[in-house]
């Protein structure tokens, strides 16, 4: 949903624009170990987050005071603002609204972190692929994968979930997961395109290793780290997302509770029943923040390249 | 030399960072007369290109020129003087000729453009007359067709032309002093003499005074009259160049001399200098090279040399001033006896 | 030059007829047709099945895929059920005003995102740098609907400074003078180009900020400085000028994303366009209209891409001049 974070090193670039190759007479020793001590600390605080809100999704049956889909007082305590008795308020259907989001944060982890797992694992398999073949097969393989590109995500799976909708759980993650593995690919095939002219690698194929074999011994370890740094920074976007589709009716099935179709059901009264916009929206936020600091973090700290500063060596 | 063009002085420039200090230039003295050419010669760290970054504040961050630092060019003390005031002398008075022609210069403008740019920054000329004056210089550098290659871009020039033009751009505003670092070393050996017998052309017929800075013995040799020899930080010994070559002093500049090919020599095998320069973070005590050197003994370790006159113009930084007997028994250097000795990370 | 002119124009096409194949699949395959949906409730299955017969839905999957593809190669999307028009038509309609949505969007994104990149690079490390990025996160954190939602609920009804949805005042806009037209158009256009240019612009900033970062210690930032030049132009007109390059091509790769996000944009802000009519026809199972507004926004992002291309390669000296 987002124009790319570049998840890897600026190598790419630079080798885009060879002839800028930097040579600096400064030694750049700058201000590493503040900035390594910056991105651990980013990398704890965030994992702490991203632990704490897995566990309130967890603990959701003991934390949450009444059931979400309970409809408490459809007369009495329908739209109610936030109070004592209900921290967040009541939806239109007198539901807890803190409830429903406790046990939305159940659907929308998931939904997202299993989406993920799904596009990663699709995409590396793809990129693996692409990038070992080579020759034509690659090259048709990423004409696909520019056209997949080129249609827009969200108006591709508004499209497909709409006229199959209501879909169940598992279908959402399919759909989701199915249409966002195609810059994973694209990464995992650069990535493999550079590792396969290592010497090892052009090694171990003089020696007759076999395909399967050089991919999962030499390329996938190698391609991993990128993969894991895009997938994180991916669980924010796929939260964005999921929660977009529920809000427009067609993401998660009603009654289920997640944080998009809590504003779904409250999407006709906002002037009124700000809270129904406000809190679903902080801990979408929240979450997200966590799971992209978590990334870059993760990023900076595994691209040894990025310690000096952001300096291209 | 009466009146020297530039003089240095206690010119020190340290790097902070990690808790540390990198102290990359530290105390330099040396001048430079006008119309003279002078060489600075040492090995990669020894701190002869931070000299030249600093007579111009273009060291950046984390880099600085230390207190006390003075560098004196036509009345001004250049480590004081104001930015407006800098960038005035930067490009007009005092030029500088970069390493890697491939990378110095813009890769999205015209080589007319970024010649025409310094008449534009520094004269009061017009569009035109800057280009124009662009396209005479390219013709000076020696560089055919100067009028369409002036509309070409950097990457459409070979190495060679295009450090012609990074020279062409040095000279434009006829500055006074012009600042070679490494002018040849990114280049083939053949374009190296055309780059250096250019630059001696310019010299005598515009009697600008060259700082040229190279690692390499044999480009000083055949172009400069003075050399100044740094290792560590420091000047090690400066002399006129016939006396350098003829009679080295430090042991520095003897192995640095020993290691340069020469005609006649071609079967004795070339020596090289034991270990590598250590980091600026942590010079050795006493004598900086002391861990490398065939005569060190004790006092060096501990012992500061001053630079003691050894003849006419002729400096070293070496206690074998006082004690020249024991340049008869060399031996292996410590960093050759003790091996493992984890001095440097 | 020309050669890779030539080469990139037949990727787009071959990119747009993939595009096209692979809507038409993903939406025919989906359950049902238009014809379960239409009409009466009650129309009888007999009546339906005459509807599909009709428009040629009872035909072989790939009979209907070749005929489509010819409809389209002609320009022929096909028949909006709900709006009982061409598709064609329906989207000739509509298109211009989110074209004028997403450039209004795309040029303050731009600017914001180049601008903040900017100040961040030069500053890099500073405590302003730091917050800026912090703030960026958060932006880029934000699901587009939701920014939308909170900058109508404050600035359209809290504090009714803009016009809470819409393009045109529906009830004067009939009346104005020309400019007062375009002032009506421009005051709802506030609040949607502006939601929709912060959400890209952080992604932008960031990018610049690192595209900057690796220019500014290059040796040719240095001849600059060498030259004399002040510190503003150095950065400027040097640095900049080489670190504007590849937020070319960002652009490219932002236009997926700013489709999509225009489509949340316009529905929260009612925009009559693409995105809304798309909306509209989800809602009541337009097939064709679904599938031609597909095609169109997967065309877009294709000429977007391709417009970003040669735009790189007409900046670029050193792609421009081989």
């Amino acid at each position: 949903m987002r124009p790319p974070i570049p998840v890897s090193a600026p190598a790419e670039r630079l080798a885009a624009s060879s002839v800028a190759s930097s040579v600096t007479t400064m030694p750049l020793v700058l201000d590493a170990p503040l900035r390594r001590a910056r991105i651990t600390s980013a990398l704890w605080w965030s994992l702490a987050l991203i632990a704490l809100l897995c566990l309130v999704a967890l603990l959701a049956p003991v934390l949450a005071p009444y059931s979400p889909n309970e409809q408490l007082d459809i007369v009495a305590l329908k739209n109610q603002a936030p109070s004592v008795a209900h921290p967040l308020g009541t939806d239109q259907y007198s539901r807890d609204l803190l409830s429903r989001m406790l046990f939305g944060a159940r659907i929308s982890l998931s939904v997202a972190m299993l989406a993920v797992l799904l596009a990663a694992t699709v995409g590396t398999a793809y990129g693996l692929v692409a990038g070992y073949l080579g020759g034509r097969a690659d090259a048709i393989m990423m004409r696909l994968l520019d056209a997949c590109l080129a249609i827009p995500r969200v108006l591709l799976l508004v499209a497909v979930l709409a006229l199959w909708s209501p879909v169940p759980l598992i279908s959402l993650i399919l759909v989701i997961g199915l249409t966002g593995w195609f810059e994973v690919s694209r990464l995992v095939r650069a990535e493999v395109l550079s590792v396969m002219k290592r010497e090892y690698v052009v090694a171990a194929r003089a020696l007759g290793t076999p395909g399967p074999r050089i991919i999962w011994r030499h390329i996938l370890p190698n391609v991993l780290t990128p993969v894991l740094v895009a997938a994180t920074l991916g669980v924010g976007n796929v939260i964005i997302l999921e929660a977009g589709l529920s809000y427009l009716g067609i993401g998660a099935r009603a009654p289920t509770a997640s944080w998009g179709s809590i504003f779904f059901d409250g999407s006709d009264a906002f002037q009124a029943t700000w809270w129904i916009a406000l809190f679903p929206g902080l801990a979408i936020i929240v979450t997200v923040v966590a799971f992209n600091t978590f990334g870059a973090a993760l990023r900076d700290a595994l691209d040894p390249h990025q310690l000096a500063g952001g300096n291209a060596r | 030399m009466a009146d020297p063009l530039l003089q240095i002085e206690n010119l020190r420039t340290f790097f902070y960072g990690d808790g540390t200090v990198s102290r990359a230039v530290d105390g330099v003295t040396f001048s430079i007369g006008a119309g003279e050419t002078i060489g600075l010669v040492g090995e990669s760290g020894c701190g002869k290109s931070v000299t030249a970054l600093s007579v111009l504040r273009l060291v950046r961050p984390p880099g600085r020129i230390e207190e006390g630092s003075r560098i004196l060019f036509e009345g001004r003390d250049l480590a004081t003087l104001d930015e407006k005031g800098l960038r005035a002398v930067r490009g007009a008075r005092i030029a500088m000729v970069f390493q890697e022609p491939m990378t110095a210069l813009n890769p999205v403008f015209t080589i007319g453009e970024q010649i025409a740019e310094v008449v534009r920054i520094h004269g009061k000329a017009s569009r035109r007359e800057a280009w124009d004056r662009a396209v005479e210089m390219l013709q000076i550098v020696g560089i055919p067709g100067p009028a369409e290659r002036a509309r070409e871009y950097p990457h459409q020039l070979s190495g060679g032309m295009r450090q012609r033009v990074v020279i062409a751009m040095a000279l434009v505003m006829n500055p006074a002093l012009v600042i070679a670092d490494e002018p040849t070393t990114a280049l083939d050996v053949t374009i190296q003499a055309q780059i250096i017998e250019l630059l001696q052309q310019l010299q005598s017929r515009y009697q600008t005074s060259i700082l040229l800075i190279t690692h390499d013995l044999g480009v000083v040799a055949e172009t400069v009259s003075r050399v100044i020899v740094m290792y560590g930080g420091e000047i090690v010994e400066e002399a006129p160049v016939k006396a350098l070559f003829a009679e080295p002093h430090h042991p520095y500049t003897e192995g640095l001399l020993a290691a340069m090919p020469r005609l006649g020599q071609a079967r004795e095998r070339l020596r090289t200098i034991p270990g590598t320069v250590p980091p600026p973070t942590r010079w050795p005590s006493g004598c900086r090279f002391h861990d490398r050197c065939p005569y060190a003994w004790e006092r060096c370790t501990v012992d500061h040399p001053p630079l003691y006159q050894i003849g006419s113009a002729h400096v070293s930084r070496c206690h074998l001033a006082e004690e020249p007997a024991r340049r008869e028994h060399p031996h292996e250097p410590f960093v050759m006896q003790q091996p493992q000795r984890s001095g440097r990370s | 030059m020309r050669r890779y002119l030539v080469t990139r124009l037949a990727q787009s096409v071959i990119v747009v007829l993939l595009v096209t194949t692979i809507s038409f699949f993903l939406i025919r395959l989906a359950p049902g047709d238009p014809f379960s949906f239409v009409g009466d409730i009650n129309m009888s299955a007999t009546a339906r099945d005459q509807l599909r017969a009709q428009y040629g839905y009872n035909k072989p999957v790939l009979e209907q895929f070749a005929l489509f593809v010819a409809n389209v190669a002609r320009g022929r999307l096909g028949y909006s059920q709900s709006m009982h028009r061409n598709v064609g038509e329906v989207i000739a309609d509509v298109l211009p005003r989110t074209l004028l949505l997403m450039s209004v969007a795309l040029l303050l994104s731009f600017t914001i995102g180049i601008v903040v990149g900017a100040v961040q690079a030069v500053r890099r490390g500073s405590w302003f740098d730091r917050s800026l990025s912090g703030v960026l996160l958060l932006f880029y954190s934000i699901p587009d609907f939701w920014l939308a939602l909170m900058a109508l609920l404050a600035l359209g009804y809290w504090l009714p400074i803009f016009p809470a949805g819409g393009m045109i005042d529906q009830v004067v806009h009939d009346y104005m003078s020309l400019g007062g037209r375009i002032r009506d158009i421009a005051a709802h256009l506030v609040l949607p180009s502006l939601t929709l240019a912060l959400l890209s612009a952080a992604g932008i900033a960031r990018y610049q900020r690192d595209t900057l970062l690796e220019i500014l210690p290059q040796d040719f930032v240095r001849t600059a400085r060498a030259k004399g030049l002040g510190e503003r132009a150095v950065i400027l007109k040097h640095a900049l000028r080489n670190a504007l390059l590849p937020v070319i091509t960002l652009l490219g790769l932002s236009l997926p994303t700013l489709v999509g996000g225009a489509f949340f944009i316009e529905k929260v802000f009612a925009w009559p366009g693409m995105g809304y009519v798309a909306a509209n026809a989800i809602a009541s199972r337009d097939y064709d209209l679904v599938t031609g507004s597909v095609i169109v926004g997967g065309i877009m992002v294709t000429l977007g891409s391709l417009l970003a291309d040669l735009l790189y390669a007409a900046a670029d000296p050193r792609l421009r001049t081989r």
